[in-house]
């Protein structure tokens, strides 16, 4: 590739975000949807199990822990692969004919994320000064009621793990190929790179956009934290 | 009188470690009960089974007159509540943290405003609702924590070292809290403290504690009388020290604190006697200085512990003493470990217990 080929590439992905190119807009609008979908799921079950990993104690606490805290690197490819053999027409789930639909795509981001989450928001639970149970019982809370203050103490933590959760989502590709095929920001760019470099490019603007954005929230978040 | 709380020689034990031994004990309704003991002698245990917090792990408990299970503990806990010696609060609003035991009560909106309203006003934080509870300073912090306690209007009220590591004015703000308080609602008070004057001063009780044991229990003056005998063991109370006492002059003694440590007192006493400063009442001092103080003693500093908003400084001028001052001198007088340093307090901050 030359030089002058170089910045009349960026200029026409350029020119593709700015006008409004169909396709941009469309497979942007459903990586936020599926990301922000598969994020929601993996809070919605991650956050109660990370409460219970870290406000209880039982037997093998230390090996769930370490397993979920090794499955955060679990590299997308393989995961992906694993789900599309439990999804493919021949597979256990087969039946189910998930495959290559944006919901494939939410299950298996959900499932990729969920180990960090979890990681994260323990982690942030625990870091709450422990006698805030006590003080909420001691002023007339519940069980139940005093894991909800606690919860509460961690928000911050735990909106920042939600969007650690979103960011690995829609910046993952091994799961979004294997089960989705080519549906969003990830798997087009890699796609369009021999066809069609500026629409490649585009998409990677917005995706570096999206990540950046969710970064600078996720730090500001961590300040405000006093 | 009602007996509000009973403890039949209750234990309670933390994997293997005893806190607690054989307390028998009966709190009657309306006084204002005092645990006096060192650090580590079970007095935050205790309260935090008076609190429903905490389960014996042995023995029996009774409130008014009904014996307290695993089934009806819950509920109980809404008879009483405590306030810890460290503030937690919520990070949240000075009203929210204030607020959320009405609110986990069910209390209407308008009467939850009114009670955070006068809650706040016993400890002279009117119009700190709106303020990040978090950021306030650390006798604020530890008023807002009584404030959130005050406003339930609980039967009992548990209180572990109110004032301990507190500025002077919060201090006196909160034991003038806790003492309108009991006259005004008729509320039970039970309080922790290894501050022997605090324990002289406010109860209608005291329980001197140590080991995880109650030593004894009685009025101030009862207690007090046997304090000297059993002191010994109270080596590790705040400047509570034994000596042989000697009229020296008109209303002046002199104490002999053993190896020719001696000390004035304004007060006339003769034979073996057990005194009390108190660290506030203590000067620190870089270099020798002439005031009316009659005590004035050269040392070092063996221990610095960081309070929050005051420093405790353990100086070893012949006898360890306790120095209590404000962060904000400490930091301006550029003290360190081993630093040498004078202290001088007046004769008549000498308490003869």
């Amino acid at each position: 590739m030359h030089m002058a080929d170089f910045w009349q590439i960026l200029g026409e992905a350029f020119r593709l975000i700015l006008t409004g190119d169909r396709t941009v807009y469309q497979t942007t609008l459903l990586s936020l949807l599926v990301s922000g979908t598969a994020t929601l799921l993996a809070f919605l079950w991650g956050v109660p199990i990370a409460a219970l990993i870290a406000l209880k104690s039982f037997r093998g606490k230390l090996l769930i822990k370490s397993m979920f805290n090794a499955l955060v690197g679990i590299p997308t490819v393989a995961l992906g692969l694993i789900l599309y053999m439990l999804l493919s027409r021949s597979g256990p789930l087969g039946f189910l004919g998930l495959l290559y639909t944006p919901t494939a795509i939410i299950i298996g981001e959900a499932v990729l994320v969920t180990p960090l989450i979890i990681s994260l928001a323990s982690s942030a639970i625990e870091a709450v000064d422990p006698e805030i149970i006590s003080l909420a019982k001691t002023l007339g809370a519940s069980e139940s009621q005093a894991s909800t203050a606690v919860l509460r103490e961690a928000a911050n933590g735990l909106m920042v793990a939600g969007i650690m959760g979103f960011n690995r989502a829609i910046s993952e590709l091994g799961v979004a190929l294997m089960v989705g095929g080519n549906m969003v920001l990830t798997t087009r760019i890699a796609a369009q790179i021999n066809y069609d470099i500026a629409l490649s490019l585009s998409l990677t603007i917005i995706l570096l956009l999206v990540v950046f954005a969710a970064n600078i929230l996720a730090y500001i978040i961590r300040r405000r934290k006093a | 009188m009602n007996c509000i709380v009973e403890l039949d020689n209750v234990s309670k034990s933390f994997s293997g470690l005893t806190a607690l031994q054989g307390i028998s004990l009966r709190i009657w309704e309306g006084e204002i009960l005092t645990f006096l003991g060192p650090n580590g002698s079970g007095k935050t245990t205790l309260l935090k089974i008076l609190a429903f917090i905490e389960k014996p792990s042995e023995g029996s408990m009774y409130y008014r007159g009904g014996k307290v299970t695993d089934e009806n503990m819950a509920w109980l806990r809404r008879k009483a509540t405590m306030v810890f010696q460290r503030p937690v609060l919520l990070n949240a609003t000075v009203y929210d943290n204030v607020a959320y035991g009405l609110k986990i009560r069910g209390f209407p909106k308008g009467e939850i405003s009114r009670a955070v309203k006068e809650a706040l006003g016993l400890v002279h934080l009117e119009g700190y609702e709106k303020r990040p509870a978090r950021k306030l300073s650390g006798g604020e912090q530890q008023r807002v924590s009584l404030a959130r306690a005050l406003a339930l209007k609980t039967e009992l009220l548990l209180l572990d070292e109110p004032t301990a590591s507190l500025d002077p004015k919060s201090a006196a703000i909160i034991e003038d809290a806790i003492v309108t308080v009991n006259r005004k609602h008729g509320s039970t008070i039970v309080m922790a403290t290894h501050n022997v004057f605090q324990a002289k001063a406010m109860p209608n009780r005291v329980a001197l504690m140590e080991a995880g044991r109650i030593r004894e229990v009685g009025t101030p003056h009862e207690v007090f009388s046997v304090l000297s005998k059993t002191l010994v063991s109270f080596a590790a109370l705040d400047n509570t020290l034994i000596g042989e006492a000697k009229v020296v002059g008109d209303g002046v003694s002199l104490i002999d604190l053993g190896n020719n440590f001696k000390i004035v007192a304004a007060k006339k006493a003769e034979g073996k006697v057990s005194v009390f400063i108190s660290p506030e009442d203590i000067i620190l001092s870089r270099t020798r200085f002439e005031s009316s103080a009659r005590n004035l003693f050269k040392g070092r500093i063996t221990e610095i512990s960081d309070m929050g908003s005051v420093v405790r400084l353990r100086v070893d001028v012949g006898k360890p003493f306790t120095v209590q001052i404000t962060k904000r001198s400490f930091e301006e007088m550029k003290l360190n470990l081993n630093s040498e340093v004078y202290i001088a307090f007046k004769a008549s901050s000498v308490h003869i217990l």
